[in-house]
């Protein structure tokens, strides 16, 4: 679908302006760069070279051999980050795509920091592309007028009469030519230029273009590299025995039997628990089977899922926080002619990425340590270690590597699972390199939930059918107050992340307030693929289609209706309409629904089909979405972000919940926490906006309309409007 | 010691006979591309072929498989293997990749068996390996198309 339309206006555009203290700071810091990329242990897919001379930037390595490799500032946990940041290189460089190399970024915040995270390296928020966009165009620019410079020089001929094309720099009148690799030591010699121009959207060759993943051939001939795999001489293994309620701690241990495991090293206390260390992971499983621990839970929460609800209802009943206000609601909801509302449940979910976590720590004769791990905040796991240890952070060198999925579960705000690395490198008191590894069982019982949330809404529709009036109450956990990430997202006590999508709803409601009540328990929780929208695309978009029966309008012309300042929603709304066939008549137990979301900015809108069994078995045949994520780097990944999406949001909320009796989790594998199967996944068809706005998220923004379509479906085929999820089938019976 | 064929290579290892395939041959062999995914045979990450079929490396201990020939994801070879391989390149089936060691490893049990799978011959072949990024449509795609390339 995706095609490249270029209005005349779009081409015009102005020569990127680089700063010159970036570029120094660039050219700087690659030759540190240089050093770090020689001596760790790269995994074959992402060969770095050697030897390269730091050319021309932190970002780009040009070696002799030919090769180039784009330093990747970026946790690839499978949204295909690797491959889409060294394709924008790729571009401006007007490489060939074969010459291409990726290696992960080595931790440092003042070279590979997210410009939308401030001074702090990280991934998340689906904001990769977005905040590299620029900067790897003028990165790429910058190390072919560099190349340019060069031949110029070399060649005694001006700058302007060079081509570069595949990775060839040319001279057609002098008959010269020459490879990057031969020109990268001269290059590396020229200045940086201050002032780069960029390459028209019309001449691109790989932007927009349905390129392979650089990942592919590693990943399906076992030989990519995860932290999971990754070997250190003399290297032991960890398992920690954590508190099986949340905010217990270990009152006392007994590891005799522990320690007459074969294989188990040591057994020792850390502040997150009781570890057992081993040589390898089946003895470190077998040593922390073999564990007594006492357990102090006075602190602990020890409520079930049902009182925790009740006390939300409770809350519920009052208002909140404001996060929201315009107009004047509660009038406008009593003079209505028509009141529908309900009640949202959300359970706490587990993220469970196919890898559990786990790292490497391992202490030098110097009393550094290096670290490897799929990394995802690198700034705070760098400076968490450090503090535990009593190192300044330049003496904690991380390697990030492929990471078996995440999330959100590998970024944390307090870099759990390295405190723990940190905790036995500094406890244990033998060199060796420590390997800690979570279980499958450590990973569902261990805590970083999406938080349980409570949505109530009342909304009011007036004689003519218009949506008059929006009153949303909300009650959830925190994971940002309380952490140095509130000061990016906390006003006025209200948590963004847990009202978006909610309180800046697109729909024109003159009558609005959204309220937010936080709750605390020591129950940790996290953000979860799509964060706060991963629960109020269900609360909205369910409600606006009740509302729309309510009215008796049709639910994309109801939508429409409301959405005249928010052209970007309007468009995929109304191509996932036309594309999924929606309105069409189905046959009896069949259902087709519709739901819209934007969130990270960019705009989903999903047509599910459904197939409701008399036994109320449900069936989700087809997704048909539409998303406009301005420029589609890759529009390959871009699918495959989206059928990615369905998937995980649908498994969600088909049947996953985390819940807790006397505050133990009722859940420890995949068999009480069942994950989407095969047998699960309904086909899907995705359709690109074409758009020339600059990338925006592409890993999260298809999770939030998935739930909702599905449920409007649901309503569809059967006439019952389920609201909370997971959903409860068992009321789709019909008799 | 234990002595295994792996990869029609005779490997001795001295682990406990009763350690789980997998946890020896990830620890004790140095194959890593066999995955680590629950430890109960929920997901099938662990997937290896022993004589030739599928089993769940985390539960089949290495006493149990002395003498009998295990394959895993660095030693598959044959022209199944291959175009499995080659599908799941060609239509970028991976994400994070996790899982993919395998679901290769049964996709190609199954076009072993069923050189032409339907879509419900593959949902059932296939339901035993988890993706939790949800490769699912890519995975039945790339079957197809192995199965077309073998044809």
């Amino acid at each position: 679908m995706w095609t490249t339309t270029i209005s005349r206006h779009d081409s015009r555009r102005p020569a990127a302006r680089l700063t010159r203290r970036r570029f120094l700071q660039g050219s700087t810091a690659a030759a540190g760069a240089l050093v770090i990329a020689t001596t760790i242990d790269l995994p074959p897919g992402l060969a770095a070279t050697t030897q390269d001379p730091p050319m021309p930037n932190a970002f780009i390595r040009i070696a002799p051999d030919n090769t180039v490799t784009v330093l990747i500032k970026h946790l690839d946990k499978g949204q295909g980050v690797a491959t889409g940041l060294t394709t924008i290189v790729a571009e401006e460089l007007d490489a060939d795509w074969a010459q291409m190399r990726a290696a992960f970024a080595p931790a440092d915040a003042t070279l590979y920091n997210n410009l939308f995270f401030g001074d702090f390296q990280g991934t998340g928020g689906s904001t990769s592309v977005a905040n590299s966009w620029q900067q790897l165009r003028n990165a790429g620019a910058a190390a072919r007028a560099m190349l340019v410079a060069a031949a110029a020089d070399l060649w005694k001929v001006p700058t302007i009469e060079i081509k570069v094309e595949k990775g060839v720099v040319a001279h057609a009148p002098s008959r010269q030519r020459a490879t990057f690799g031969e020109l990268a030591a001269k290059a590396s010699t020229i200045p940086v230029p201050t002032q780069v121009a960029l390459k028209e959207p019309k001449d691109w060759v790989y932007i927009g273009k349905p390129l392979p993943r650089i990942d592919s051939v590693a990943k399906t001939t076992g030989t990519a590299i995860y932290a999971i795999d990754v070997k250190r001489p003399g290297m032991l293994t960890a398992v920690v025995a954590r508190p099986p309620r949340f905010g217990g701690v270990a009152k006392s241990f007994d590891a005799s039997a522990a320690k007459a495991v074969k294989g188990v090293v040591d057994v020792i206390g850390i502040p997150q628990g009781i570890a057992v260390v081993a040589t390898d992971t089946w003895s470190a499983l077998r040593g922390r089977d073999a564990l007594k621990i006492t357990w102090d839970d006075a602190q602990a929460e020890a409520r079930s899922s049902e009182a925790i609800f009740a006390e939300y209802r409770r809350l519920a009943a009052t208002p909140g926080l404001p996060a929201a206000r315009r107009g004047e609601t509660a009038a406008a909801l009593a003079a209505a002619a028509k009141i529908v509302e309900a009640e949202f449940t959300f359970p706490y979910l587990a993220h469970a990425p196919m890898e559990p976590l786990n790292g490497i720590i391992e202490t030098k004769s110097d009393g550094s340590v290096e670290l490897w791990a799929g990394s995802q905040f690198q700034t705070v796991e760098q400076a968490t270690v450090a503090a535990i240890l009593g190192l300044t952070p330049d003496r904690v060198k991380l390697n990030t590597v492929w990471a078996g999925g995440s999330f959100g579960r590998r970024a944390t705000p307090n870099a759990d699972y390295f405190a723990e690395m940190a905790a036995i490198a500094k406890t244990l008191g033998r060199p060796a390199p420590i390997h800690l590894v979570w279980t499958r069982e450590d990973d569902l019982t261990g805590g970083r939930y999406r938080p349980m949330v409570l949505h109530k809404v009342r909304a009011g529709l007036d004689l003519a059918g218009r949506l008059v009036g929006w009153e949303q109450r909300m009650v959830s956990q925190s994971f940002t107050i309380g952490t140095p990430i509130s000061a990016m997202t906390v006003k006025d006590g209200v948590d963004e992340t847990a009202v978006e999508g909610a309180a800046n709803i697109p729909y024109a409601i003159p009558h609005f307030a959204v309220d937010w009540h936080h709750v605390t328990s020591p129950v940790t929780t996290l953000w979860w693929r799509s964060v706060g929208h991963s629960h109020t695309a269900q609360a909205i978009e369910v409600m606006i289609d009740a509302l729309a029966v309510a009215a008796g309008r049709d639910p994309v012309a109801f939508r429409l209706d409301m959405l005249a300042d928010h052209q970007r929603h309007a468009a995929v709304l109304k191509l996932a309409a036309e594309k999924g066939g929606f309105g069409e008549k189905l046959p009896p137990g069949r259902g087709r629904g519709i739901a819209l979301h934007e969130s990270f900015n960019t705009f989903v809108a999903m047509v599910a089909d459904v197939t409701v069994g008399h036994e109320g078995a449900l069936k989700v045949d087809r997704v048909v979405a539409a998303v406009d994520c301005g420029i589609a780097v890759n529009p390959d990944i871009v699918r495959a972000q989206i059928e990615g999406a369905v998937g995980y949001g649908l498994g969600a909320a088909l049947r996953n919940k985390i819940t807790l009796t006397n505050g133990m989790i009722d859940q420890s594998n995949f068999n009480s926490y069942e994950p989407l199967r095969i047998s699960d996944m309904p086909s899907v068809e995705v359709h690109i906006v074409p758009s020339m706005a600059p990338p925006s998220g592409i890993g999260e923004p298809g999770v939030p309309p998935v739930a909702p379509a599905v449920t409007n479906a649901i309503f569809a085929a059967t006439g019952k409007r389920l609201f909370s999820l997971p959903w409860e089938t068992r009321l789709l019976r019909s008799t | 010691m234990a002595k295994l064929t792996i990869n029609d290579e005779v490997r001795e290892i001295d682990v406990d006979p009763a350690m789980p395939l997998l946890w020896a041959l990830r620890d004790h062999v140095g194959l890593t591309g066999t995955k680590y995914g629950c430890g109960a045979a929920l997901c099938g990450a662990c997937t290896v072929h022993i004589d030739g079929e599928p089993v769940r490396s985390c539960q089949i201990q290495v006493r149990e498989v002395v003498d009998r020939k295990v394959t895993t994801i660095e030693g598959i070879a044959g022209r199944v293997a291959k175009a499995v391989q080659t599908a799941w390149q060609k239509l970028d089936v991976v994400q994070c990749g996790y899982c993919q060691s395998g679901q290769i490893m049964n996709a190609i049990r199954l076009l072993d068996q069923n050189p032409k799978p339907s879509d419900a011959d593959i949902d059932d072949a296939m339901d035993g390996i988890v993706c939790r990024c949800a490769t699912y449509v890519r995975i039945r795609a790339a079957i197809h198309a192995a199965a077309r390339d073998l044809a």
